[in-house]
């Protein structure tokens, strides 16, 4: 093999590539679960990436239609099994919307307290995995550390350290624990000077920079037209939160929040932290990028949370009881949409009116529409850079598969 | 969104292809003709004031009852309705689009009852039509790759249909 150095570049004659299918996954460490992609490769080059889903497809929709909504509650957790406490709250919001049922504050600041808990864990596993994707291995067991404590806040709350069936149609199934509130903010400040180490094992590290800057770029108009939400979303610029911009129903839980969407805006991100800065490679909307916005979402759920602890301290009013397991249903159909960690998770429920058991229920997930985009994204990238683009949208298969 | 507004300005734009709507519903809706539900997507999503250039979600609804003493108390004829759930990004407000198909093709068992895609219009649509296609037996006319995405490509059978009946065995896997 001749090559000829010119200038940086090296160009190398006589290879003669092949077009060749690779198959890669279901059972690749590095697909996030069971997602397989058939590459069309030419050398090191894929020229077509086409994702093969539903090996986790257990028909949740089905089921739903034979149970009542508080029954199903537990095959919501199932979907992203990372967040199970925020499906559950997008499932609780949406029979809450059909019943027209309000909430105590004290009821909506327990449900921030614990939705942005739900958060800052997935983001933690989304990154220690984005670690794993990209070959090194320590984050992973930093970011593991810390949701432990998570998950043992968690279960104390409920029992449960992943499936939680916590908060339900009506409130939540307990009150916070005496003594959990201290024992959260001595997390809380465990955690906020652990970020910096993160920035410096992942975000701010050379080969990370490398490795992310400038690849898989995903543009706000294809992002939007391919229904990518969440931290994908923002991470093309697109200024976009349900927590901001959703239904009145969700928006109302953060109602005088005081919180800036992490997204950046004018050529910088919102300026109230010490943050690291942007790599000059870095392209908006690459990798990199969609991992930065996760990291930012970490630090700015920490702050709501202890504004939600405040509040929730001070409200009044209780918890809120679970429904009725036999509560009727209305006729009446209603879709709501809540921001969930890796992005919009909508919940839809038809009732015909004539029981307590939904005539249709349907799940739109977030990491479905966020990987229905990845065929576009990883066109003409070298193979080892997909695992960086698919790791970088933070899918869960059982969110996808449902 | 001024709701009446812009209903009248649909209806005369589009006249008959707006066959419905309920905009005091929760969610409110309008209810398109098959023949006019690409043209009015793309309407909605190109004008200016409406500029709904996100596709949330496709849900395919089933309504048959099955237990026949049920059936007669319904109120209504065994049809399949699409929902399109529509928002904006920019203008920050939502609108569903339903559309009413017959269970089957000319009432034919077996044969799929056919809808423009709108895949053309939101490509969110491209993996949603597959799935509605896949648990609920609508094939979508002009979807680029319409092939099952959840169930295994020699799945027999619609799963989110009311008379959906579960396979004994797959494969040599039982089923129940």
């Amino acid at each position: 093999m001749a090559t000829q150095v010119d200038g940086e570049k090296i160009i190398e004659f006589d290879v003669r590539t092949d077009e060749m299918l690779v198959n890669m996954g279901p059972q690749h460490p590095s697909t996030h679960g069971v997602l397989r992609l058939v590459l069309r490769t030419d050398g090191e080059l894929v020229s077509e990436v086409t994702p093969h889903i539903g090996y986790l497809h257990r028909c949740a929709e089905k089921i739903g239609e034979n149970l009542t909504p508080r029954q199903w509650i537990p095959y919501t957790d199932r979907m992203d099994y990372l967040a199970g406490m925020n499906m559950n709250l997008g499932w609780a919001l949406c029979v809450e919307k059909l019943l027209s049922h309000t909430l105590s504050d004290k009821a909506k600041h327990l449900r921030v307290i614990i939705a942005e808990l739900g958060r800052i864990a997935s983001h933690l596993v989304g990154m220690g995995a984005y670690g794993l994707d990209l070959g090194t291995f320590s984050p992973f067991l930093y970011a593991f550390r810390e949701r432990e404590k998570i998950l043992d806040l968690f279960e104390e709350v409920c029992g449960a350290r992943l499936t939680y069936s916590y908060i339900t149609p009506g409130g939540a199934t307990a009150d916070l624990p005496q003594g959990w509130l201290q024992k959260c903010e001595a997390f809380l400040s465990e955690l906020e000077p652990i970020i910096s180490d993160y920035h410096a094992l992942l975000t701010t590290n050379a080969i990370f920079i490398k490795r992310t800057c400038a690849i898989g770029v995903l543009t706000p108009e294809m992002a939007i037209d391919y229904g990518c939400s969440g931290p994908v979303l923002r991470g093309s610029g697109v200024d976009y939160d349900l927590r901001r911009d959703g239904e009145e129903r969700y928006t109302d839980m953060y109602d005088g929040y005081a919180f800036e969407v992490i997204v950046e805006r004018d050529g910088h991100y919102p300026k109230d932290h010490n943050y690291p800065p942007v790599p000059v490679d870095a392209i908006l909307g690459d990798c990199w990028h969609r991992f930065y916005v996760r990291m930012l979402e970490v630090m700015q759920s920490i702050d709501i949370l202890r504004q939600a602890m405040d509040r929730y301290s001070t409200a009044s009013g209780d918890y809120g009881e679970p429904i009725k397991l036999t509560t009727k249903l209305p006729k009446g159909e209603v879709y709501l949409e809540t921001e969930a960690p890796r992005g919009q998770m909508g919940f839809y429920l038809l009732s015909d009116g004539s029981g307590s058991i939904p005539w249709r229920v349907r799940a739109r997930s977030s990491s479905f529409c966020n990987l229905s985009v990845c065929p576009e994204i990883c066109r003409g990238v070298p193979i080892a850079d997909i695992p960086a683009i698919v790791g970088s949208l933070d899918i869960v298969m059982g969110e996808i598969d449902r | 969104m001024a709701g009446d507004k812009f209903l009248t300005n649909l209806q005369k734009r589009f006249g008959d292809k707006i066959t419905g709507s309920n905009l005091g519903a929760i969610d409110p809706w309008i209810e398109v003709s098959p023949a006019g539900l690409v043209e009015v997507c793309r309407f909605l999503r190109d004008d200016a004031d409406l500029r709904f250039d996100y596709l949330n979600c496709i849900t395919a609804v089933d309504y048959l009852e099955t237990d026949p003493k049920k059936a007669a108390k319904t109120g209504w004829d065994p049809h399949l309705e699409v929902v399109y759930h529509l928002s904006s990004i920019r203008k920050k407000h939502t609108i569903v689009v339903k559309v009413k198909l017959p269970r089957w093709k000319d009432d034919e068992e077996g044969e799929l009852p056919e809808l423009d895609s709108v895949s053309g219009i939101w490509s969110t649509a491209d993996w949603h039509e597959r799935e509605v296609y896949d648990l609920s037996g609508i094939r979508f006319l002009g979807h680029p790759n319409l092939r099952r995405i959840l169930c295994p490509e020699d799945w027999v059978g619609y799963p989110l249909r009311k008379d959906y009946e579960m396979p004994l065995d797959y494969h040599g896997i039982r089923g129940r």
